[in-house]
Formats: C-alpha cells, sequence, structure tokens
C-alpha cells in the first residue's frame, strides 16, 4: 500500500522546516491536529492503485517529483499587473499565489454585515477558539493521504462564515494562483466554509496557472451546512498540463440542508477531485453536478462518496464527460446508506462522450446499502457525436466544426442547467463555451507566445 | 441553365447498388415529384443530393446552377441553396429551436456575403413564419423537435425551409405520418414558397400529398431507375393501378415517356 519511503523522507525535511513557521504553531490542537496528520501521511505515503480508491488513477509521478513550498512569493511582484477588477457578479473575491493569501488583490468590500471572508491565516491569528469546533473535524486523514499531507502543511486558504438567516445572492469568489516557473512548488489550500442555519451562500473556488513549472494544488475544503441552509459550492480546475490538482470538498450537512457541487474539471495534467458529502440530519439534499472535458493525455478523475446518515435524504450525482485525444476518465461513484437511513432516495448518472479511438472513460458504480427501505438508482452511458444530429446541422449551413462546437455544448449544458440561475452559472458557462472551442477544432490549448509567463487576460 | 442536372447517377450503399443511372432535369420555378414503391431509392436520391456522406456515387455527375453538387459537403450544399426536409428529423437536445435556426441563416448569409441577422432582428421574420405554419411559439423556446410529435417535426422542417428561402428544396416523405390537418398546414407551407426562383422535387409514396402541392413533373423511381415520366395524371393512374404494371412495361420496352 505505501510508496517508496524515499519520497516520504523529503516531505518530512521540509514539514519539520514548515512547523518552525506554521501559523497557530502556539495552539495545542492545531499543533496535534498537523502532527497527527503527519505522522499519517508517513504510515501511508501516497496511495497507488493497489487501493481500491485509485484504482484508476496513478499518482507515482506526483510521488517520485521532490515539489518544494513556496515562501514569500517573489511572484507576487510580478503580477502586481494583474486587473484588479473582479468577475461580474462576486460579492468578494480572496486571491491566494502559490498557497499564500495576497490582500492587495483580494476584496471583500460588498459583502453585507453577517458574511464574514478572510484568509485562514488571519483566522487562526485571530479566531483559532471558533475555527476548533470545525477546522479538521470532518476530512477523514486516515482513509486520504492527500487529506492527511494537505492537514500536515495546513497554513493558508480561506474561512468563509455566513451568520445564521443570511443570504447572500452574489457569490464568493477564492482564487487560487500558481505563479511558480522554475523548480515543482506544492500548495496545499485549507478552507473552512462554515454556513449557519438558514443562510444561503454560494463559493467558488477556481485554480489556474500563471506560471508554466510542474505544480502539486493539493486542496482541502471542509464545508458544514447548517439546518435549513441553502448552499452552492463550484469548484473549477482550469490549470496547465503539467499540474497536478487534488481537491477534497467534504460537506457535513445537519438537518433539511441542501448543498449542490458543481465541478467543472476543465485543466490540469492530472485532476482528482474528491466530493465526500455526509448527510448527517434528516432530510437533507445533495447535488453533485460535474463535468469534465479531457484532451491530450490529462487524466481527470472524479471520486465521490456520498453518505446517507439519516433517513428521508435524497442526493444526485449527474457527471458529464467529454473525452478527446488519448485522455482518461474517471467516475468513482460511491453510495454508502447507512443501516437507519431509511427512505433514502439516491441516484447517480454518468454520461460520457468520447471524441478519439484512444480516449477512455472508466465508469464505476459502488453502491453499499445497509438500510432496508431506499430507492438508489444509477447508470451510465457511452457514446459519440451523433452522426445523424451532426449531419442535421450541416445540411442546414452550419460547418463541420461548428457543428461539432454547438452538439458538445448541448452536452455540456446538461451541466449546466442544473446549476441555478446567476453570476456564478453565468461564470461558469463563459467558461465553458471558451474551452470547448479549443476542443471542438481539434487544436490543443494554445501556449503563450513568450513560452513563460503567461497573462492574466489570457486566464480571465 | 437547368438549375439541377442529374446525368447518369449510380450510387451505392453498404455495398449494395441502389440508384442504377437516373438522369433528370429541374428547373427553377418546377415542381417535380418522385414516386415509388418501398426500396426503390426514393430517399438515397434525396440524401445524396443534400450530401449524406455515407451515399457513394460510382458513377454520373450532378450540376446544381452549373456548379459539381457531388463535390460539395453538405453545408456547402447548403449555402448554396439546396435544403432536404428530412423524412425522420432527429431530436437535437440542448441546442434551441430558434437560435439553431439563426444560426443556420447567419451561416448562409455569411457564405453569400451578406451581413448576419441579430437576435432581434430574427424575431418578425421568424414569426412571420411560424404563422405560417400555425406553429406556436412556445414550441420554440424547447430544443430541436425535442418532444415534437410527428406532425410537429415536419411543421418544423417546412418552417425551416421557409426561413432559410433555399433554391433547391427536396421534400423526403414529408408527407408520411401526418393526418390531414398536418397535411394540409405542411402543404399551406410548401405551395407558399412556390416561386419562379425556386424548384422542388417532392419525394413521395402516396398519391394524396400530390392533390395539395400539384406537381408541374411525376417521375416514378422503381429499383433505382427512373422508368416513366409524366404530368400529375400520372400520380392519379399510379393511385388507381399501383406500381407493378410500370415494371411489366419497362421488362416489355415500352417507352417511359409520356
Amino acid at each position: 500500500m505505501s510508496t517508496a519511503i524515499q519520497s516520504v523522507g523529503n516531505y518530512l525535511d521540509i514539514f519539520t522546516e514548515f512547523e518552525k513557521h506554521a501559523p497557530g504553531r502556539e495552539i495545542a490542537w492545531l499543533r496535534d491536529l498537523r502532527a497527527t496528520a503527519f505522522a499519517r501521511f508517513c504510515e501511508t505515503g501516497f496511495p497507488t492503485p493497489h487501493d481500491e480508491d485509485w484504482r484508476f488513477t496513478n499518482v507515482s509521478e506526483i510521488a517520485r517529483t521532490q515539489f518544494a513550498l513556496v515562501k514569500e512569493s517573489s511572484a507576487r511582484n510580478s503580477i502586481s499587473n494583474l486587473k484588479s477588477a473582479s468577475v461580474a457578479g462576486s460579492a468578494a473575491r480572496l486571491v491566494f499565489v502559490d498557497g499564500a493569501f495576497v490582500s492587495e488583490l483580494s476584496t471583500t468590500g460588498a459583502l453585507p454585515a453577517g458574511v464574514e471572508v478572510l484568509s485562514l491565516t488571519q483566522a487562526i491569528t485571530h479566531r483559532a477558539k471558533e475555527l476548533e469546533a470545525y477546522l479538521g473535524r470532518y476530512v477523514d486523514i486516515r482513509r486520504d493521504a492527500f487529506a492527511a499531507l494537505n492537514t500536515a502543511f495546513l497554513d493558508d486558504g480561506a474561512y468563509v462564515r455566513v451568520r445564521r438567516r443570511n443570504v447572500v445572492d452574489a457569490f464568493i469568489h477564492l482564487l487560487f494562483v500558481s505563479t511558480q516557473n522554475e523548480i515543482p512548488t506544492m500548495s496545499h489550500p485549507r478552507n473552512l466554509l462554515v454556513f449557519e442555519d438558514e443562510s444561503q451562500a454560494t463559493v467558488v473556488e477556481e485554480y489556474v496557472s500563471l506560471g508554466d513549472g510542474t505544480v502539486l494544488s493539493n486542496s482541502v475544503t471542509e464545508l458544514a451546512a447548517g439546518e435549513n441552509a441553502t448552499v452552492s459550492h463550484y469548484m473549477i480546475a482550469r490549470e496547465h498540463r503539467k499540474a497536478f490538482n487534488v481537491s477534497t470538498l467534504r460537506i457535513q450537512q445537519a438537518r433539511s440542508a441542501n448543498v449542490a457541487s458543481h465541478s467543472l474539471l476543465l485543466g490540469g495534467g492530472l485532476v482528482r477531485n474528491n466530493v465526500h458529502p455526509v448527510l448527517a440530519g434528516e432530510g437533507g439534499e445533495c447535488l453533485i453536478n460535474g463535468l469534465f472535458v479531457g484532451e491530450g493525455r490529462q487524466h481527470l478523475d472524479n471520486y465521490m462518496y456520498v453518505e446517507h446518515a439519516s433517513p428521508h435524504c435524497s442526493s444526485r450525482q449527474f457527471y458529464n464527460g467529454i473525452l478527446d485525444g488519448r485522455s482518461h476518465g474517471v467516475f468513482h461513484g460511491r453510495i454508502v446508506v447507512h443501516k437507519d437511513a431509511q427512505k433514502t432516495d439516491a441516484k447517480q448518472t454518468n454520461r460520457n462522450l468520447l471524441l478519439s479511438d484512444d480516449a477512455q472513460i472508466d465508469t464505476k458504480p459502488q453502491l453499499e446499502i445497509y438500510a432496508d427501505d431506499v430507492k438508489c438508482t444509477h447508470g451510465a452511458t457511452i457514446g459519440q457525436i451523433e452522426e445523424n444530429a451532426l449531419f442535421y446541422l450541416q445540411s442546414r449551413g452550419i460547418d463541420e466544426v461548428a457543428a461539432r462546437r454547438l452538439l458538445l455544448l448541448a452536452f455540456a449544458s446538461e451541466c449546466l442547467d442544473r446549476m441555478r440561475p446567476g453570476a456564478a452559472r453565468d461564470y461558469s458557462e463563459r467558461l465553458i463555451h471558451q474551452h470547448l472551442l479549443s476542443v471542438a477544432n481539434h487544436v490543443p490549448s494554445a501556449p503563450s507566445g513568450n513560452g513563460k509567463e503567461r497573462s492574466w487576460e489570457e486566464i480571465g | 441553365m437547368s438549375l439541377l442536372e442529374i446525368k447518369n447517377l449510380h450510387v451505392t450503399v453498404g455495398g449494395h447498388e441502389i440508384l442504377k443511372g437516373i438522369d433528370l432535369t429541374v428547373n427553377a420555378g418546377e415542381v417535380h415529384s418522385i414516386m415509388g414503391p418501398n426500396g426503390s431509392g426514393k430517399s438515397t436520391l434525396a440524401q445524396v443530393l443534400a450530401r449524406r456522406q455515407t451515399y457513394e456515387v460510382t458513377q454520373g455527375e450532378v450540376l446544381f446552377k452549373g456548379k459539381d453538387l457531388i463535390a460539395m459537403k453538405p453545408e456547402e450544399a447548403a449555402c448554396e441553396g439546396v435544403f432536404m426536409a428530412f423524412q425522420y428529423p432527429v431530436e437535437v437536445p440542448g441546442i434551441g429551436n430558434t437560435y439553431f435556426l439563426r444560426s443556420a441563416l447567419n451561416a448562409i448569409r455569411k457564405y453569400r456575403g451578406e451581413d448576419e441577422v441579430d437576435a432581434v432582428d430574427f424575431l418578425p421574420m421568424f414569426r412571420e413564419k411560424l404563422k405560417l405554419l400555425e406553429m406556436d411559439e412556445k414550441l420554440m423556446s424547447r430544443s430541436v423537435n425535442e418532444g415534437f410529435s410527428g406532425g410537429e417535426k415536419k411543421r418544423n422542417e417546412i418552417l425551416q425551409m421557409a426561413v432559410l428561402e433555399p433554391k433547391l428544396a427536396i421534400l423526403d416523405e414529408t408527407d408520411s405520418g401526418l393526418d390531414i390537418d398536418a397535411l394540409r398546414i405542411v402543404a399551406k407551407g410548401v405551395n407558399a414558397m412556390r416561386s419562379p426562383e425556386r424548384a422542388m422535387v417532392v419525394v413521395t409514396h402516396y398519391q394524396r400529398l400530390l392533390n395539395y402541392i400539384v406537381p408541374d413533373f411525376v417521375h416514378v423511381l422503381v429499383d433505382g431507375k427512373l422508368l416513366r415520366s409524366g404530368g400529375p395524371d400520372l400520380a392519379l393512374e399510379l393511385e388507381e393501378k399501383g406500381y407493378g404494371w410500370i415494371e411489366d412495361e419497362a421488362r416489355q420496352g415500352a417507352p417511359a415517356s409520356a
């Protein structure tokens, strides 16, 4: 089960150094959290395809690479020409460069009073007591080596707290940018999103690359939704092809909470997105809605682990995949229905479009049902662009490339249609349109003219 | 110059020769009907003219406005002015009817060097055609043909024809599966499109449609060959006697002209 001890040895040096300067190192519970997590990581090492949960994804390239933490991001100065304008419809934007919060690039001005958005480092420094009830309580570091690694290097990210009954229409934008070009670097963004009872808000997490270097982004987001809260969470991965992106969204839902998780995997070389909701209170609803678009040699792994721990909850998993070139997509949908979770209603659907002979999809439903009065269905389809539909469009004057693009957009719009109408959905639509343009043309996403720096404009 | 000239056209599909030497000339302003028993090659002819690539032309040529039609891709043929109303129109989920039609119109306009039409300018003309085909505007907010009944799908084909204003319209068994009311509406739409600049090829199995869309010429296609041509009366004769007698005549070497 473990990988070679050498790769872990490198981390020991980095961790030892990190601990000396880590925020909140004087706080006992936080110190223990990191230490326990690191010990666990050393025990297990990185997962291998022998682990059932990682059967289709080989992370040996991550295990072999010597990643370094970025200290003072020198790049922060080089990107001072970043547009300070935020995405239309966002109420706040926190920008993290190589894992560290940059206040000069961030804005929280338009937030109403009952909504607090700050960097995790700030929260650890000023509100540690408040964090103790949530931070590290949900994500399972015993089961998940990447989550353990993230927890060991817990440093910065976003702390979002929406107070009871507060409703925010505009979305909260968390933007993670990697800028390094030389040596391989890593960051472990840690987000804590707490939505109190009856609150309503939307958070968008986005990962982009400005630099060209090999980079590992290993993020963990713990999301606690209180009773009757309504939450939408977006995870948008848009990095370059030498990026490794592992993300874990661990959701804890109280009674009658309604959480929608939307994930768009549009970039990255090797991407693994874990979504793990626990329906802990009666009557909760969870929607996990995803789109992954692969080209070249991209590997996009979507791992879902839905736990029905309470009666009368419903969950839906809808994933659409478009795979071209020699890309490899994975959909692993686990549903666990605990013994007392009667009247569970769970549904899972994975639809895939393969655009080339070498594209590949592994789709695996996994239902573990321990209650006896439940409704669980699952289904998957794998197909190509419909020839009849393509000809129909061409027979009306639309050229083949444009027709392909229209059909890909139509397929992707199944995912868009499940997003609540609003600014976050509009933003997602723009990004998807942009991305599918290149897929339809069968042109790999063009690298920047200079070869090194990419401009902000190219990303936005 | 004739609008459409088909000379000795041989077409093979999946290794089988379906069209075995078709000769046909269609001039602007004319309405031709192609009738024949099932399996005679009527749909094959329509699909070849619309440039479906799975139909292989092994011999002969087709000139459209003097240009080599067989050399054109489906979108080129469409932009040059060929329109086929499908026998079985597909549903295309995720693409709105109105958006699709406006995109098609703009693709054709762009090809011709004309300005594109924006969503606002498109509507008045579009609504006019909707009325002609007695279609509810609400249907148009749905995806292409999504959840449409057979009759609605066929009317949608004629609606598209009305908006795109082709030079040559090929109707592939547009009447099959329609009740009398739908038939009347479809015919109304088609007849409204008749003009001296436009030609139509109406492929049909049943004579009934031709009571509503009265053709100038009727041709009988049997086993991949046009065995006989005539005026509208020929259609009535077929209705009465079936197709068998034409095959007999052909075998005996009787003349095929009207």
